[in-house]
């Protein structure tokens, strides 16, 4: 229950957070929600925490040349609930409201989710499947990551020290296209067991986009590439949604816990697929 | 005399809103953490890693340096205290000698081994990991099943058999029953392990007066009495100098029924240092260190006719003990085998109980001890014959039900039934659920191949515990009843209550037989120092036990009213009612308050009457009271997952007469949900080194708002014989009830795919696997 | 090294030097007295903690005290106004939402935030919305009750 001592630095503007951070030896603090848990049971112990919570303009969902900006110090319960998300990338409204739970909600960040590198998180599976980028910025310098080259393995990501995520990056979503954010919930931590976040549109009656992002199965997030495959140009039939589904899991390597084997939680991925991709041509 | 409105308002049997409520929705309610004190000092445990080792050396330097801590203490300080106590006997039981402080070796993950004394709580923790301890790992079992096999290391070197006592119980003719039976059935069940998981963990505050050679125990606790004695002991105090009080006390469910090693260190700990000491439970401690419940593997075998009697029950018990006693731990399986018959009426039973010793955490009295695991086995036993011979699960409980006209009816095991009228309970439970429209839905179901399922579970329990020579610590409890000098009225009782809402049902009581109002009476309980002598809060005994005592001690309270109303009547024939005496000659009255004024002034007392209205009432109850009920439970399995849906839930429960609705609705909602807790999501898992991997609210799973169903509640009511208020007792009807009914329920949906039984909890994957499984068959 | 920090708590201003690691939970039980907020956990799942940071129903227990400052806080002790419960509050009360009552400052900070947020809120949302907050007492059934109560009683 009880963190272990640390200095803490409060500073106002990303510049000086960025210089305090640059040797590498500090902690970002955001929302806390994962970090600050870590910490009370010392599986974390930071020497030094720079709370990025006092800097102004890094909270905020707008849209700008066709696309939707977020901030990283956005909270879950700003994106489930922003009605220029709800509108245009819902997607990722969505999966907001599986986060945890309301108080949780009220203060994790998607910043610090996508740095926390969670692989049971929620967000991930969506901006996979949205095609996000993710900006980055450190002291001197700034660059752009297509999401699927941001998460590296389980708790890590392609983030170097001193580096911080500075905004996500979504598409507006083209007319015509559905969306659906499946999850199995752990019954205690609430976690994904399995998340799977689909996104479809049609063309010509054929399905003309398929994409799914898939969270909780490996020790990362991925995109099922062969299942989006197997499913573009196709009717969208069910036995062709079962096709899809089943590529899911081809050659991954399933996590496996007390509440869900290897072989289940493929299991799960599958099923939750084909509950995803038919929920999301409904939509569509 | 002022002429006095008579109060004709009557609160028992109403739905009454708890006096308990304003300071607990306020937060200004005083749980043990909330209790500051000049001088106060922190301590904090460390604990073992590890399942089974020696102690080589502990090295403490190092915290000590530290200017914020002032003590450490390891085992060698404590050889004087102690042991932590067990309260149950049973001939030939092995009783380890349990130490405060593990000595030279350590039995379970979370077994204390030093205890750091710091001037705030962060320097408490820190200082937990400056303290090196040097252990030589020993191997650890952590099965109970496994512990009995040969070869297997020992818990406790001395016992290298791993077995604390067996117990046999047996009536009737087993074997002609079984010869002459048309079927057998036999299955292993399982009741696993569960984590009580009060809200507010322990904790303990611990103050010691040198000048007065007092010491003050704050503990969450729901015994405070015998704990005082307990505690007294071990430390070796006059009992006269020690004060306990349960503070207002965040659940416990049984966990907080015991003496525990932190009591008897904090009360040492206090002592030595001289100031006041706060030790409050981690929820990771709270996993590890205090008692967990079930625990059970049992091996059943019911024997019966094609035309659905039940002829006999066999049972072989083996109950994971854990590396200790607690204070009832060897007690608890042997609630289960009074209870096995069930509210049958088969004669015939035999019971083998096996106590295994574990290098895990001690099991003990939780939600139900002991009566959950009997009612869970005799339901899906009866479940399983009915579905042997092809009955429904209804019309053979009806055919073996105890009858009404059987009461007071004597069990196998040598128990007496009260009262009861099960049929017309599990009639009512039909008739809220639509028994026969649902069976008619289910077939329907099953034509789409969808797994649908209908459980019963018809349950009775052991309450109001319970007659003294059935019971460790004495089964009686207390009361003072006492009117103010201003005519307000204040209850003492032995009970314990700690989210029960004695401090309104007591009240009620109060109301209708003095006629004052419910503001007007105040409830106080916990403190040993304030109350008489009491047994405490557990075994749905509070109300059906305490209040019975509060109502004796009212009658013989209402009489030394009715003599001071006579005097100050100056009239020979009074009766009182409605709070106020009237002379039933004149007509004249006088008020309760008026009668308490004159008691206290005592310018003029009735002959060999003494002054004031106090009255204090220890009530023996001759008997245990019988509640039972019917739970039906309707579920649907996704067949692609395994998922259990619960699409309804009817509890009808007969707890004998009801002070208050609102509050046995209350109970019973919370016993369902901790039943449904344990029949879907709940298990206590340790691995094989006896490593808790269910460490943290984390991955044990109880139930949140989204994963209850509503619940569907409503009443018989057949009053006991047993207590003058006719009531039953109802805190653990719905644990008892419930996971039978949903396992029920769920292996029914499973049936047309052969599946016969299904151990708790019912994970998805595990009816995942069972349905692929079927599906190839 | 401390740090100075300033809040208002329940509408009055407090300030304190305190240590960067201290929780808010534990700045508001130990240093400032509000024992209202109860603590269940240590893995931010129980809620008991729940207070309200600048309107937000927050786990106390996942907060620094200097995160906190210059912040408003509410606790419940500050939730009832000139001695008058808030709707919530008397719906607990009426519905026999609380038994311990361990969990029940947290749950009706959780119950309130609900309801600012959506006034008329369903079953399956109230279920939904307080999925922070456990309780092993109640089976939340009467505290759906009462969310639903309060809800109606302030015109949801
Ligand atoms: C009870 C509970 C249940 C939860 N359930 C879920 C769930 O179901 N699904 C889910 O996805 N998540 C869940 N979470 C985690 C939650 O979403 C966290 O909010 C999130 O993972 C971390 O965000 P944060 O803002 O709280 O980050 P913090 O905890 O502050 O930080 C997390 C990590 O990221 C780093 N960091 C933070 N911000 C940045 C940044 N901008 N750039 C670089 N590094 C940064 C920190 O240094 C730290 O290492 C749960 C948490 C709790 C407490
Ligand atoms: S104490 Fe459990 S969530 Fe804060
Ligand atoms: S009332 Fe006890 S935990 Fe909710």
């Amino acid at each position: 229950m009880i963190p272990q001592n640390f200095t803490y630095q409060a500073p106002k503007t990303l510049e000086e957070a960025l210089a305090l951070l640059a040797d590498g030896t500090a902690k970002p603090l955001a929302g806390g929600m994962s970090l600050i848990p870590l910490m009370k049971l010392r599986l974390a112990a930071p020497e030094r925490i720079v709370d990025l919570g006092r800097i102004p303009g890094l909270n905020y969902i707008r849209e700008e040349d066709g696309k939707i900006r977020i901030g990283a110090m956005t909270t879950h319960y700003e994106i489930e609930t922003s009605p220029l998300l709800r509108a245009r990338c819902p997607l990722l409204a969505t999966t907001a409201a599986h986060i945890g739970d309301m108080q949780v909600r009220n203060v994790g960040t998607i910043g610090g989710s996508l740095a926390h590198a969670d692989p049971a998180a929620d967000y991930p599976a969506a901006l996979l499947a949205l095609e996000a980028e993710v900006r980055l910025v450190r002291a001197g310098g700034e660059r752009t990551l297509p999401i699927r080259d941001f998460f590296v393995d389980v708790f890590t990501t392609a983030l170097e020290p001193g580096e911080i995520v500075r905004e996500v990056v979504v598409p507006v979503e083209a007319p015509g296209t559905g969306t659906s954010y499946q999850k199995v919930a752990h019954p205690a931590s609430g976690f994904a067991v399995v998340g799977i976040a689909a996104r479809v549109r049609r063309g010509d009656g054929k399905i003309a986009l398929a994409r799914l992002g898939v969270t909780g199965l490996a020790s990362k997030p991925f995109r099922a590439d062969a299942a989006e495959k197997r499913l573009e140009g196709t009717d969208g039939a069910e036995t062709d949604l079962r096709a899809a589904a089943a590529a899911v899991t081809e050659g991954v390597e399933a996590n496996s816990d007390l509440y869900a084997s290897a072989e289940y939680r493929a299991h799960l991925a599958r099923v939750y697929a084909v509950r995803g991709l038919r929920s999301a041509l409904q939509a569509a | 005399m002022a002429t006095t409105i008579t109060k004709t308002e009557t609160f028992v049997g109403k739905r009454i809103r708890r006096k308990e409520d304003p300071r607990l929705i306020t937060g200004t309610a005083t749980y043990v953490d909330d209790i500051q004190m000049p001088g106060m000092h922190y301590a904090a445990i460390l604990r073992s890693p590890h399942a089974a080792a020696r102690i080589l050396a502990i090295r403490t330097d190092a915290a000590l340096r530290h200017p914020g801590v002032v003590a450490v203490f390891t085992g060698k300080d404590v050889e004087g205290i102690g042991p932590v106590p067990c309260g149950a006997s049973l001939p030939g039981l092995r009783v380890p000698y349990h130490s405060v402080l593990a000595r030279d070796r350590v039995y379970f993950v979370g077994h204390p081994v030093a205890v750091v004394v710091a001037r705030d709580r962060y320097i408490a923790r820190d200082a937990l990991d400056w303290i090196e301890v040097d252990y030589e790992p020993l191997p650890a079992v952590a099965d109970p099943e496994k512990a009995l096999e040969p070869g297997a290391p020992a818990v406790h070197p001395e016992w290298p058999d791993n077995i604390a006592f067996t117990y046999h119980q047996e009536a009737g003719d087993v074997d002609k029953a079984f010869a002459e039976a048309d079927v057998v059935v036999k299955q292993r069940i399982v009741s696993q392990r569960l984590i009580p998981t009060a809200l507010e963990t322990r904790g303990v505050v611990a103050d010691w007066r040198s000048g007065e050679k007092s010491l003050t125990i704050y503990s969450s606790t729901q015994i405070p009495h015998l704990m005082r004695t307990l505690v007294a002991q071990a430390l070796g105090l006059p009992e006269n100098r020690l004060r306990v009080v349960a503070p207002e006390v965040g659940g416990g469910f049984g966990s907080k029924l015991n003496v525990y090693a932190e009591e008897i260190l904090m009360g040492f700990v206090a002592m030595k240092i001289g100031k006041p000491i706060k030790w409050i439970e981690s929820r990771r401690e709270n996993f590890l260190c205090t008692i967990h419940g079930r625990g059970h593997v049992d091996y059943f075998e019911i024997a019966g006719k094609r035309d659905g009697t039940i002829l006999g029950l066999k049972l072989k018990l083996i109950q994971d003990l854990g590396a200790y006693h607690q204070l009832l731990t060897p007690a608890i399986p042997t609630l289960s085998v009074l209870m096995m018959p069930g509210i049958y009426r088969f004669r015939n039973i035999r019971a083998e109980v096996i106590g295994v010793f574990t290098n895990c955490v001690p099991t003990d009295a939780y939600r139900g001890a002991g009566r959950p695991e009997a009612t869970h086995g005799i339901e899906r036993m009866v479940d399983m014959l009915a579905a042997e011979i092809g009955m429904d699960p209804a019309e053979i409980r009806f055919k073996n039900f105890v009858r009404p006209d059987e009461f007071p009816y004597a069990t196998p095991t040598g128990l007496s039934y009260d009262t009861g009228n099960y049929a017309t309970a599990l009639e009512k439970a039909m008739e809220v659920a639509g028994y026969h429209q649902l069976r008619e839905e289910q077939k329907k179901a099953r034509q789409e191949g969808r797994l649908f399922g209908i459980g019963i579970s018809t349950y009775g329990e052991i309450c109001a515990f319970g007659p003294s020579p059935a019971t460790p610590a004495g089964g009686w409890e207390s009361a003072t009843v006492r009117v103010e000098p201003t005519g307000k009225v204040t209850v003492l009782t032995g009970s314990s209550p700690h989210g029960q809402g004695q401090e309104t049902t007591f009240a009620q009581l109060v109301c209708d037989e003095l006629g004052v109002d419910i503001d007007d009476v105040v409830v106080q309980h916990g403190d040993t120092a304030m109350v008489p002598y009491g047994i405490g809060t557990f075994g749905s005994r509070a109300t059906a036990v305490g209040g019975t005592a509060v109502y004796f001690a009212l009658q013989a309270l209402k009489e030394k009213i009715k003599k001071f109303g006579a005097t100050l009547l100056d009239s020979d024939d009074v009766s009182f009612s409605g709070g106020v005496c009237i002379c039933n000659k004149t007509g004249r009255t006088v008020s309760l308050a008026e009668i308490a004024a004159a008691s206290y002034r005592a310018a003029k007392l009735p002959p060999g009457t003494e002054p004031g209205l106090v009255s204090t009432y220890f009530w023996e109850p001759p008997n245990f009271t019988f509640p039972f009920g019917a739970h039906i439970v309707v579920t649907e399995v996704d067949r692609e997952t395994g998922a259990v849906e619960i699409k309804r839930y009817v509890a009808v429960d007969d707890c004998g007469k009801v002070i208050n609705p609102l509050l046995v609705e209350g109970q019973v909602h919370g016993g369902v949900a901790q039943g449904l807790g344990q029949a879907l999501y709940e298990q206590a898992v340790y691995d094989d080194n006896g490593q808790l991997v269910t460490g943290e609210l984390m991955d044990y799973a109880i139930p949140k708002a989204t994963m209850v169903p509503r619940i569907e509640t409503d009443r018989t009511e057949t009053p006991t014989p047993v207590n003058p208020l006719g009531i039953k007792g109802v805190g653990e009807a719905g644990t008892i009830a419930c996971s039978p009914a949903v396992v029920n329920s769920v292996v029914d949906a499973l049936s047309p795919l052969g599946v016969r039984h299904i151990d708790m909890p019912l994970v998805p994957e595990k009816l995942w696997r069972l349905i692929q499984k079927g599906g190839q068959a | 090294m401390t740090h100075a920090i300033t809040v208002t708590i329940n509408g009055k201003p407090y300030a304190h030097q305190v240590e960067p690691r201290l929780l808010l939970i534990h700045y508001l039980r130990d240093v400032v007295g509000l024992t209202g907020p109860h603590i269940g956990c240590e893995t931010s799942i129980c809620g008991a903690c729940t207070v309200m940071v600048d309107g937000k129903a927050v786990k106390a227990c996942t907060m620094f005290a200097v995160q906190a400052d210059g912040r408003q806080i509410l606790t419940i002790e500050g939730l009832a106004t000139d001695g008058r419960y808030d709707p919530v509050q008397e719906a607990f009360w009426n519905e026999h939402a609380l038994q311990c009552g361990f969990c029940t400052p947290g749950m009706i900070l959780a119950a309130k935030q609900l309801l600012e947020r959506n006034p008329n809120p369903t079953e399956e949302e109230i279920r939904h919305g307080l999925e922070g907050n456990l309780c092993r007492c109640t089976g939340y059934q009467h505290i759906v009750n009462a969310v639903r109560a309060a809800a109606a009683r302030m015109g949801g």
